[in-house]
């Protein structure tokens, strides 16, 4: 480019905020267009439709009258109190079990922190329903713990039973919500926080009660309320579990047995939505206006302590038994994976490597399809996300906020309620040129998946396209590269760490949803590994081949997350300002 | 209130094999403003936090009225500390942040009242006790902070940097409310500060540290006109340093070379001391404003050093221009006051420096 030509095209375009949106160029209208179109498509009309059916007579006038059978119905109104129940019991059995981890790695000099930090992603990693059957076989009637218990002291632990199952497995699964968040929490307290109350008089327990619990509180409510949601929400292990009378369970049986005319499942679907709402608002409640995460440039956090040996002892038993409880639905599947024969006995009577030949002759589609359905969804999530990040971050198009709102909100929505306005919405819709159903093909549990995993990738995006300041941007523009060449040459470099740990996140997380793939997968053809492993989960024959596939996907999903990790890591190393000496 | 004393003996504290602190000793008077002043990683701060509790010394005595406190805990010293970060806590209305330490001393409740209405009074946010610190300024917080920890009537009363977080304009007028409230209050008072003019203006006596040492301990003036070696002569205001070597030691004068000058003839007084022996490496130091400059040539005596330059370049300070003059292989400051109308030397010019004796110091090497 010559210096005459840049002179007479100088870049035109500044984000600057007090530039009106009149300015903003056609491209951007267009990319804000297609993105609003696929949310509204393939997100919010689905989910109004289910809103609006739950509301609407057989003559489509309004009614509360399905709500009004729903709590006249016994079974309906025992799910929705079996609902609240498990999903109240998990969050505070998580809290018992999260918050005194949390406390001692930010408290005391402990060297179990890595471990911790690795129990933060077991939820991402292996969907509590795989877990479900092999802690069936450890802590069920007549699993490991109670054949131990039984002949040794005579009595056995119903901790499998029925409701206390569900919470059992969602509570062990689920904890590490409130652990990461609670952990962060604490860990941005300033150390000076604590020291001022030391200095003021206050110690001991008084301390904790008055000024370290109340700052670590918010996070703690913000991992308490995910708990909730997602074990109201979950599908997978009250049904593996035989639990079917709870909200989640009735809302797939009322759909796929009586039809998707009956009422049932659409109220359902609204009291989820309206309960995962309900708790995010409170945490967000909790979170805004009250940064607790005090620490300031130069600061310290908390002051770590040396534990006594006393101490020391119960702390490090303490954390063995909470890691081997968590790690027994894994080590439970791995097991399972390889037993011959495993009933009625602490650990199975003979191995096989069988069921991974099974698996490979049998499933090798499923795996091809997680590969093909997420690659894709995450392709698309990514693609989202770097548009809906850039049109937020540097364009002036109006409301253009209500985008990363809308894909936000999808976290609100359980797979259940999106797939059922899937179903609902597109009915007797067919694939353009061809008779076949759109909700009866692969591509709507892509979108789906692509719907439900937008949140994730969109966050990394906005990220890493915050991180890259905007004179970067502006001193390659003045350098003479326009706007396209400055986005290629300069942006999406410097994007391209948190725009792959978008990818990675929106993938293994998308690699173990059940509760959307097991409305819309019409043909096991079709099925990909998480809902493979259910089917398999089914039969007590199939538990070997489903553990075996759980291992592999939990192999997928792990190497997934671990990749991510690096380049996150990489990245911030790589693009963190240089650390200024202070005193 | 009883006005306590503070007293260091010998402290040494260390992480691992840092040594943090090296044998400090340290008499703080009853009632005195005191500050610690010395750059990032002096040991400075974390002196203040020894004696608050935080940090434990290895070896040597903290004294407080005569007392060793250096085995108590923090929460019972009684010795209140405004945090660099006034740490407020955020969950807490001002108020609750100021009644914090008395709830802990289970003050009976209309005390209670009365105490933080007065402290609030003291610091002028009778008005703020409802909000949360996050709604105020950071002068108010500032204030917060040191209502919270003076409602306590602490025996010792530590501000860790308390103006670094307040803009120039903020910080010159707090610097003074400080004071007047050290002053009614009367409470033994250290603050620990990188700001050397934070210090001189504020302290009653200021120790300066460096890597651990307490290097000297003095009145302002005394650090500034006094300093006792080089180190201390460059933190406290601006020095300039020229190489010499003793050449001759006689009864009333010795004689220096200095390098890329030549040799001086500078007078023994009782500023230059006479522990340098013959060879003996100095730096010869002078303040940039203690220079008068003549044009014509002169010759020194025993009343004036004269030393040639040459202009370099200049900075205009306002008050006065800072000029840059080259002095052999050597660069020195000097600062002449500026007058509207008056011309400023230009670059290339032939100086002439005048320097009385009396200005001069002598540290060895």
């Amino acid at each position: 480019m010559t210096i005459n030509g840049r002179s007479a095209n100088p870049p035109q375009f500044r984000s600057r905020p007090h530039i009106g949106w009149a300015t903003v160029r056609p491209g951007v209208w267009l990319a804000g267009g297609l993105v609003l179109v696929f949310l509204l498509l393939f997100f919010a009309l689905p989910v109004a439709r289910v809103f609006i059916t739950a509301f609407l007579d057989g003559d489509n006038s309004f009614t509360l009258g399905h709500f009004s059978a729903f709590f006249s119905q016994d079974l309906m109104r025992e799910s929705f109190m079996n609902s609240l129940y498990v999903a109240v019991m998990s969050a505070i059995f998580a809290a018992l079990i999260a918050v005194p981890l949390a406390y001692l790695t930010v408290r005391f000099e402990f060297r179990g922190a890595l471990l911790i930090q690795t129990l933060g992603v077991l939820p991402l990693i292996m969907p509590p329903f795989v877990g479900a059957v092999a802690l069936q076989l450890i802590f069920g009637r007549s699993g490991t713990l109670n054949l131990l218990l039984n002949d040794a002291f005579g009595f056995t632990l119903p901790i499998m039973e029925g409701l206390n199952g569900v919470i059992f497995v969602e509570a062990i699964h689920y904890f590490p919500f409130i652990l990461m968040n609670l952990t962060v929490a604490l860990r941005n307290i300033d150390g000076a926080m604590e020291e001022a109350a030391m200095n003021l008089g206050c110690k001991g327990w008084r301390l904790f009660w008055r000024v370290i619990f109340p700052l670590g509180l918010p996070g703690f409510v913000a991992g308490a309320s995910l708990v909730f949601v997602k074990v109201f929400d979950d599908l997978g292990t009250p049904l593996v579990m035989g639990q079917t009378n709870m909200l989640a369970p009735q809302a797939y049986l009322r759909i796929t047995q009586v039809g998707l005319e009956d009422p049932m499942g659409y109220v359902i679907s609204v009291f989820m939505i309206v309960f995962s709402i309900g708790a995010m608002v409170i945490s967000a409640r909790a979170l805004q206006g009250r940064d607790f995460s005090t620490l300031q440039k130069g600061g310290a956090s908390i002051q770590r302590r040396q534990l006594s040996t006393i101490e020391s002892v119960l702390a490090y038993s303490w954390i063995g038994l909470i890691l081997l409880i968590t790690l027994s639905p894994h080590l439970g599947v791995l097991l399972l994976s390889f037993a011959k024969v495993w009933s009625f006995s602490p650990l199975p009577d003979a191995y096989t490597l069988e069921h991974y030949a099974t698996v490979f002759q049998d499933a090798s589609g499923m795996i091809q399809n997680t590969l093909i359905y997420c690659g894709l969804a995450a392709g698309l999530d990514v693609l989202l996300g770097v548009t809906i990040a850039y049109l937020i971050l540097r364009t002036q198009l109006p409301a253009r906020q209500w985008l990363d709102w809308i894909a936000t909100a999808s976290l609100a929505v359980p797979g259940i309620v999106l797939a059922i306005g899937f179903l609902r919405l597109f009915k007797g819709v067919t694939v353009p040129g061809t008779d076949v159903l759109l909700t009866g093909t692969w591509v709507a549990i892509m979108l789906a998946y692509a719907v439900r995993r937008l949140p994730y990738a969109l966050r990394s995006c906005m990220a890493a396209l915050q991180q890259v300041h905007i004179s970067l941007e502006e001193a390659a523009e003045s350098a003479g590269a326009n706007k396209m060449r400055s986005i290629r040459r300069v942006l999406v470099p410097l994007m391209t760490g948190g725009i792959l740990a978008g990818f990675v996140t929106s993938f293994i997380t998308a690699a173990v949803e059940l509760s959307a793939t097991i409305m819309l997968a019409s043909a096991d053809s079709q099925a990909p590994m998480s809902y493979g492993i259910y089917l398999y989960m089914q039969s007590v024959a199939g538990r070997g081949p489903g553990a075996a596939l759980g291992v592999l996907a939990i192999g997928v999903v792990a190497i997934g997350t671990y990749l991510s990790h690096r380049v996150v890591e990489r990245t911030a190393s790589r693009l963190a300002p240089r650390k200024e000496h202070s005193s | 209130m009883k006005k306590v004393s503070v007293q260091c003996r010998n402290i040494r504290l260390a992480y691992g094999n840092t040594e943090v602190l090296k044998n400090v000793n340290l008499e703080i008077q009853a009632g005195e403003f005191f500050a610690l002043l010395g750059p990032s990683g002096s040991g400075k701060s974390t002196l203040l936090r020894l004696i608050a509790g935080f940090n434990k010394h290895q070896s040597g005595a903290l004294l407080v009225d005569g007392h060793d406190i250096g085995q108590q805990e923090p929460w019972d010293r009684n010795i209140g500390m405004v945090f660099q970060s006034y740490a407020l806590w955020p969950h807490l209305s001002v108020w609750d942040n100021v009644a914090f330490g008395l709830v802990e001393r289970k003050v009976d409740k209309a005390t209670l009242q009365s105490k933080v209405a007065a402290a609030l009074e003291l610091v002028g946010l009778s008005a703020f006790g409802q909000r949360k610190p996050n709604q105020l300024s950071g002068g108010q917080q500032q204030r917060v902070a040191l209502a919270r920890t003076i409602v306590i009537e602490p025996q010792v009363l530590l501000l860790d940097e308390p103006l670094s977080n307040l803009d120039k304009t903020l910080r010159v007028q707090m610097r003074q409310e400080l004071l007047a409230l050290q002053r009614r209050l009367g409470i033994t008072t250290i603050f620990v500060t990188h700001d050397q003019e934070e210090a001189m203006t504020t302290a009653d006596r200021m120790a300066v540290l460096d890597q651990g040492v307490v290097q000297q301990v003095g009145t302002p003036t005394e650090l500034y006109d006094e300093p006792i070696n080089a180190f201390v002569a460059n933190f406290v205001g601006t020095m300039n340093m020229l190489e010499a070597k003793v050449r001759s030691h006689h009864a009333d004068h010795l004689v220096l070379d200095v390098m890329g000058v030549g040799e001086l003839r500078l007078p023994v007084s009782a500023q230059v001391s006479n522990l340098h022996k013959k060879d003996q490496r100095v730096q010869m130091s002078f303040r940039p404003h203690a220079v008068s400059v003549s044009t014509a040539p002169s010759v020194s005596t025993d009343s004036v050093i004269c030393i040639q330059g040459t202009v370099q370049g200049r900075e205009f300070m306002g008050e006065s221009t800072r000029y840059r003059v080259q002095v052999g292989s050597q660069t020195l400051s000097v600062d002449q006051p500026h007058y509207a109308g008056v011309p400023k030397l230009s670059t290339g010019a032939t100086l002439n420096l005048n320097v009385s004796p009396t200005q001069i110091r002598l540290f060895a090497v």
